[in-house]
């Protein structure tokens, strides 16, 4: 599997392939999505219309732990099988996830001041997802900071699987730490603990923004592995960097 | 064994010789703290309640100062390929070196903490508590660092960077180590938790940094 996805034509392929599909997924679910959850879905009987910053704020926190789930995977199967392509997708989704990170800092602080009067508070949930933010910014900026990108790449995968230690803290925090955030109320034992009208808007909204991930994902490398291409094309015809 | 000693004394030694590295951190630590003392505008009842969060956040950047010396110079003069090609493990030579630095700059900020809570006023009673935290706490500050250091050698602009990778990560023992200065069970606990911090950190830091000092000498 590893070694058919290494070889950076097949895999634009079949990246090229699954494109249009993405955006018509994304596009689809996300207009449904948003439609039932600003005009269809019940308001909050005590927080009112401010529940629907919920549509977006929620399945940004989740592609935020799930896009670094998916980095440090890859930069595991970049340390572990010296993969060509594991660093090209880590380096491109990393930029994908500190920008769903801070769609859901940002969105929090909305929803945390109409519901908990407050824009920040220093509570469990919030500074570990503070430090996933900076551990997202750290990957990227080490990327780019040695003169040879091989070194960089490698020295980002480390620092992504030794990040990694915080993904099950976020995702913990509510239930160690007694704070102001609602512990999970989807993904829990016993069913989702939210009523069937808001739990389908919140689905389509999740499926929404993974697809829309996948598709920039793909742009991303696509346009990775064509800068290469041509970095290789002008090492050859001798012009330099 | 005898080798990892020699490892220890060796960059004490140059610790010791070159003398400013040891003497800044202080320096930089007191003088922090002073500064915070004028920002407050001398007011000493803010002061002795804020005094275990400013001692503990000066300690965290002077800690993170000096660790740009940890490997560099031995990146840049040579010296990492021979340890490298030593009959030890690298993670053996690499806690050697991080015991050095430890005793060279993690020990000072432990000795000048009781200077800080003076000029402070953090009370009395509280004393105890901070040095048994910072004692428990900056092993963990030096193997985080440590993997910083390793992880940025070499790299362009390394200073600021480091401050990127490392101050988030050590974000959980300055939770911890500023709840340890009380009294009562929760700060027993915190105490707990940052002894548990420090000995995860001595015994998996060492082969991460290990690993990327292996990547940096290719």
């Amino acid at each position: 599997m590893f070694n058919f996805l290494a070889n950076p034509a097949r895999f634009m392929r079949i990246g090229n392939a699954v494109l249009p599909w993405c955006w018509a997924v994304a596009a689809l679910t996300g207009g449904i999505g948003l439609y039932l959850a600003l005009f269809a879905s019940p308001a909050d009987y005590q927080q009112g219309d401010s529940v629907r910053i919920m549509y977006i704020h929620v399945p940004a926190a989740w592609m935020a732990l799930s896009v670094y789930t998916l980095i440090a995977a890859f930069a595991a199967i970049a340390l572990v099988w010296k993969h060509p392509l594991a660093h090209v997708v880590a380096q491109a989704a990393a930029p994908l996830g500190a920008g769903f990170t801070l769609i859901c800092l940002v969105t929090g602080a909305l929803w945390g001041q109409t519901s908990w009067s407050t824009w920040w508070e220093w509570d469990g949930r919030m500074t570990s997802v503070l430090v996933l933010f900076f551990l997202y910014l750290g990957i990227i900026a080490l990327a780019h900071a040695f003169d040879d990108p091989e070194r960089g790449n490698q020295m980002s995968a480390i620092l992504a699987l030794v990040g990694f230690v915080n993904i099950p803290i976020i995702k913990f925090s509510v239930d160690w730490w007694a704070t102001l955030h609602q512990p999970a109320s989807v993904f829990r034992a016993g069913g989702p603990a939210i009523h069937s009208s808001m739990l389908w808007p919140l689905a389509l909204m999740a499926v929404a923004f993974m697809a829309y991930f996948a598709a920039l994902l793909i742009l991303r490398v696509r346009g990775a592995i064509a800068a290469r291409k041509v970095q290789a094309l002008r090492m050859v015809r001798g012009w330099g960097n | 064994m005898g080798a990892l000693f020699a490892i220890t004394i060796h960059d004490l030694r140059l610790a010791w010789r070159r003398g400013a590295e040891s003497l800044s951190v202080v320096a930089f630590f007191v003088l922090a703290a002073v500064l915070f003392g004028f920002g407050l505008d001398g007011d000493t009842a803010i002061l002795s309640r804020v005094a275990p969060g400013l001692i503990w956040v000066t300690a965290l950047l002077a800690a993170m100062l000096a660790l740009d010396r940890l490997f560099n110079a031995d990146y840049e003069d040579g010296s990492l390929d021979s340890l490298l090609l030593a009959d030890h493990p690298l993670e053996l030579i690499v806690l050697a070196k991080c015991l050095a630095h430890w005793l060279a700059t993690g020990l000072p900020l432990i000795v000048a903490a009781p200077i800080l809570a003076v000029i402070l006023n953090l009370p009395a009673p509280a004393f105890g508590p901070l040095l048994a935290a910072l004692a428990l706490g900056t092993p963990t500050l030096t193997m985080i660092g440590a993997i910083g250091a390793a992880l940025t050698l070499g790299a362009r602009r390394g200073g600021v960077l480091i401050s990127l990778l490392v101050l988030p990560l050590y974000i959980p023992v300055l939770i911890f180590g500023v709840g340890a200065v009380g009294d009562g069970p929760r700060a027993v606990a915190a105490l707990m938790a940052l002894g548990g911090f420090a000995l995860a950190a001595l015994a998996l830091a060492p082969f991460v940094i290990a690993y990327a000092l292996r990547q940096a000498a290719r």
